[in-house]
């Protein structure tokens, strides 16, 4: 009917277990709930036929619309048939029929992205054709067009009605396939000298298991509505019962025994809401367990709430820093970040982090990946993704404390006084809205600035970030930039309000090597004309020598030692922080730091 | 742009082409003896070689073929072995009917599933689950159940309006659009549930973009973010799924117009159809397959507009 289209489904990755996607099924009670309906229709269409009490065929002219009771269990149709005897047999119709265009369906269209997948070439090419043919003309129509040869029969039509479908299936497996032939261990198994048939029918149907019962599920649901749409319209063999045929025979006879139409109708849309049902479940399940297996090595780092804080290592100030920096900014003290899992629990990847940023001064916040750099940037933001949030702690920025409040906090300084440079360029512009008019959008709305101001200001904004053509980008779309050029748009955007404190995070990263001292650079110059703290979330010394003040040191989801770069390059405390440096020493960036002889332990 | 326009028009003419041939060879070739069918099983041989010289049957395949094919490129598709009523007059004038269904239950659909699926994406929690939850309901209860369900209600238990047949555009658009309310509510609730879906999927996911972080950090409110860019960056998907959801209504609409007793294409083919009126069928193939092209065409310049890679790329 209007739901021609199965759903999409995840392809699982071919780690996802499938104990645990069976498990999850099973724990679902709407997933139960259809299997025990389906299974009852299912055992109707088997047996029903021998139980019934009548034959469904006989038409008998005293009982036409007789009401139940009397030996029927559903009264008696126009004809003069008991209703109940006729819907069984009407069952076992319906559901074989449905059950052919399933099969042919499923062998046409897995073969044929199995072959396609696995072989490519002509093959490929060949399908894609016929399946863009079988979706340009709605099922219905086919299928009526379809009658005029076909003849009556209902089998016939969902033979054909398979073949349509074939394509949901063909395109499932073709992606699957194509994306496990390029898994290593297929390689491994063809040099092993597995046949391609044995690599086919184990490592690659193991993957797609799960998302061709799914689809099937589905393809049944449809193939029942499209099925009893046809035989509605009255077009199939009256001597076959089906339950589109007997919903027709009850809509004639609506005004005089309405009743009638409610059977039919019932097992219709039953039998398609369970098997809905039961596929959208299933592909939940699918996508948890995938989504299991991926959470799990991404929150490797998180720990239980509450865990213990250890003292940072600090150094004390010497005179060089003190001198360049003025009074306390922000103030971050024991921030806990966590993230809320689906089970209710919360897993905490912030630990407790003190941090204390002053007017001026350019902060270093270094780590490996997953030390929760990121998070806790993003903290001091208010801009943790969803299911993220600030457990506990203070972010004090200019005396006001942004967490204590709602999210209003953060909403009167972002943007505002605080500023952030992001790490990857391209992604992080709109790709469908102009340059300008992403920079001239915050412009507005934070400074209050006519559109001619903003224009203006931020065509002055692009010249000083160093980009050629201010006028030429400012109406260019992201795509027609470089990642360099965007990079400055970004550092442009922030900069623009005039804040107090700049977050950048690993902004020189996803850049080209040549690329990277230069914004580098141009950070520090728009630092010192700007007068801004900043805050430079970073994985390389090189970078912090280069460039910091302090520096913060994190690992796994804490900050082990604190204090202004040249003590900490002199006299690491923390083992960690020594690793640090050595690993550093072995790195052949593009700015060396100005190494202390003997500094580094 | 126009480079892009001009190849998909040239991929839906050959694709129309396709379909025309194929059908016009499965109709003509595979139904057996189509005279001997005609005048049925007691005429003798001279009546059945008569019949298929008068059709032209008699002739080989591919010139049948070509002369059809002659015919319709002027706009002639034949005539009607039974009524001898033009096929074009007898298509265009059902299709009519039809259109105004599926082309009404498509505006409907586009307007209530952008509504459902953003206030699904932004809401969470239970807002969210109830509407993914109707929203699989409304997928898969068919189309013309719906339809058979309000007819019930409105015709019988409520006895209201004329909930059958249709009135024509031209005699008022209060009484047209009292007509054919029922069969667009029955049609469009699959179609918004099914768009709806997806575009809560694109908003959450949109939601998760980078872009969408930067420009919140410039101090933009997170609900003018998501109305300006996240929506427009979910159009594309729904409008692909929109494409799709018309397709399947305008077949949604076939079964639908039976129930209502309306005057469109649903009526003809079933004719048409039962009675081996196989002119009459290609008609309806013919239209249906120029009618989705269209649609397909005209969803892909959309999108090509929408997107500033295609447009300027």
């Amino acid at each position: 009917m209007s739901q021609e289209t199965p759903l999409p489904i995840p392809v699982a990755a071919p780690a996802a277990k499938k104990s645990g996607f069976l498990r999850r099924v099973f724990r679902n009670p709407v997933a139960i709930a259809a299997i025990v309906f389906l299974t009852l229709i299912g055992l109707a269409a088997i047996v029903g036929p021998m139980l019934a009490p009548l034959d469904g065929n006989r038409a008998d002219a005293y009982k036409i619309l007789a009401p139940a009771g009397e030996g029927s269990l559903l009264g008696y149709d126009g004809a003069g048939r008991d209703i109940f005897s006729r819907l069984l047999s009407a069952t076992q119709i319906s559901i074989s029929a449905a059950l052919v265009a399933l099969i042919v369906a499923l062998v046409i269209g897995v073969t044929a992205g199995l072959l396609a997948g696995y072989y490519k070439g002509w093959l490929d090419t060949t399908f894609t054709w016929v399946t863009s043919m079988t979706m340009a003309l709605p099922g219905i129509i086919v299928l009526l067009a379809a009658r005029a040869v076909v003849g009556p029969s209902v089998y016939w039509s969902m033979v054909i009605f398979g073949l349509l479908m074939s394509p949901s299936f063909y395109r499932l497996v073709y992606a699957s396939v194509s994306a496990v032939r390029e898994e290593l261990y297929v390689d491994a198994a063809r040099v092993a000298g597995l046949s391609d048939t044995r690599i086919m029918s184990r490592h690659i149907l193991g993957v797609v298991r799960a998302p061709i019962i799914i689809q099937a599920s589905m393809i049944m649901a449809i193939a029942i509505a499209i099925q009893s749409g046809l035989e509605f319209l009255g077009i199939g063999d009256p001597q076959t019962p089906t339950w589109g045929s007997m919903l027709a025979d009850g809509f004639d006879v609506m005004y005089r025994q309405p009743v009638n139409m409610l059977w039919p109708s019932l097992a219709i849309g039953l039998t398609t809401i369970a098997l809905t049902l039961l596929a959208n479940a299933m592909r939940d399940a699918l996508e948890r367990t995938a989504m299991a297996g991926r959470k799990k090595r991404k929150v490797a780092a998180g720990l239980p709430v509450g865990t213990d804080n250890p003292a940072t290592l600090r150094h004390g100030d010497d005179a060089h820093t003190a001198e360049r920096t003025g009074e306390v900014l922000l103030e971050v003290k024991d921030l806990r970040v966590g993230y809320d899992q689906p089970d209710g629990s919360v897993i905490e990847v912030v630990h407790g982090v003190d941090l204390t940023i002053k007017r001026g001064e350019v902060h270093g916040l270094i780590g490996e990946s997953g030390s929760g750099k990121t998070q806790t940037s993003f903290a001091v933001l208010g801009l943790l993704p969803t299911g993220g949030r600030v457990l506990g702690g203070s972010l004090v920025f200019e005396g006001a404390d942004l967490v204590s409040g709602t999210t209003r906090g953060h909403a009167a300084v972002r943007g505002k006084k605080v500023a952030y440079i992001p790490q990857e360029p391209m992604s992080n512009l709109d790709p469908m809205f102009t340059i300008g008019s992403q920079l001239v959008e915050p412009l507005r709305k934070t400074m209050g600035l006519s559109k001619q101001a903003a224009r203006e200001r931020a065509l002055a904004l692009l010249a000083r970030v160093g980009i050629p053509e201010p006028e030429r980008t400012f109406n260019a779309y992201p795509h027609q930039v470089s990642g360099g050029m965007a990079q400055r748009v970004l550092i442009a955007g922030a900069v623009s309000s005039d804040p107090d404190l700049l977050i950048a995070d690993e902004p020189t990263t996803a850049l080209d090597v040549t690329i990277q001292a230069e914004v580098l650079d141009l950070i520090r110059d728009l630092q010192s004309e700007f007068h801004m703290a900043v805050l430079l979330v970073t994985h390389n010394f090189g970078v912090v020598a280069d460039l910091c003040d302090r520096v913060s040191v994190m690992k796994e989801g804490l900050i082990v030692e604190t204090g202004p770069v040249r003590s900490i390059f002199k006299a690491p405390k923390h083992d960690y922080t020594r690793s640090l440096l050595d690993a550093m020493l072995d790195e052949d960036g593009p700015v060396r730091p100005p190494l202390v002889p003997g500094g580094v332990a | 742009m126009l480079r892009f326009i001009g190849r998909r028009l040239i991929a839906g003419v050959v694709l129309v082409f396709a379909i025309t041939t194929l059908a016009f060879l499965l109709l003509y070739l595979g139904g057996g003896d189509i005279a001997r069918r005609l005048v049925g099983q007691t005429a003798t041989q001279e009546q059945v070689a008569a019949k298929a010289a008068e059709l032209g049957l008699d002739r080989p395949i591919w010139e049948q073929y070509a002369a059809w094919l002659g015919n319709a490129l002027t706009g002639d598709l034949g005539r009607s072995w039974f009524s001898g009523q033009l096929v074009i007059d007898g298509v265009t004038s059902r299709l009519m009917v039809t259109l105004s269904l599926v082309i009404g239950a498509t505006l409907i659909t586009a307007l209530v599933a952008v509504f459902l699926g953003v206030l699904a994406a932004l809401s969470g929690g239970w807002v969210d689950r109830g509407i993914q939850f109707l929203t699989v309901l409304g997928m898969a209860i068919p189309g013309f159940l719906i339809a058979v369900g309000l007819v019930f209600v409105f015709a019988i238990e409520l006895g209201w309006f004329n909930a059958t047949g249709f009135t024509p555009l031209k005699e008022g658009f209060a009484p047209w659009a009292r007509s054919v309310a029922l069969p667009i509510t029955a049609l469009a609730i699959g179609g918004s549930s099914s768009v709806a879906q997806q575009i809560r999927g694109s908003v959450v996911d949109a939601l998760q973009k980078d872009y969408v972080r930067t420009l919140r950090s410039r101090g933009l409110a997170t609900s003018s973010v998501v109305f300006k860019h996240v929506l427009r960056n979910s159009l594309s998907p729904a409008l692909a799924v929109l494409n799709v959801q018309f397709i399947g209504m305008l077949g949604g609409a076939v079964i639908v117009e039976q129930v209502f007793q309306m005057p469109g294409l649903g009526q003809l083919s079933v004719g048409a159809t039962t009675q081996g009126d196989i002119p009459m069928v290609m008609g309806l193939v013919v239209a249906t397959a120029v009618i989705v092209i269209v649609v397909n065409l005209a969803i892909d310049i959309a999108q090509g507009l929408l997107n500033p890679k295609v447009r300027l790329g």
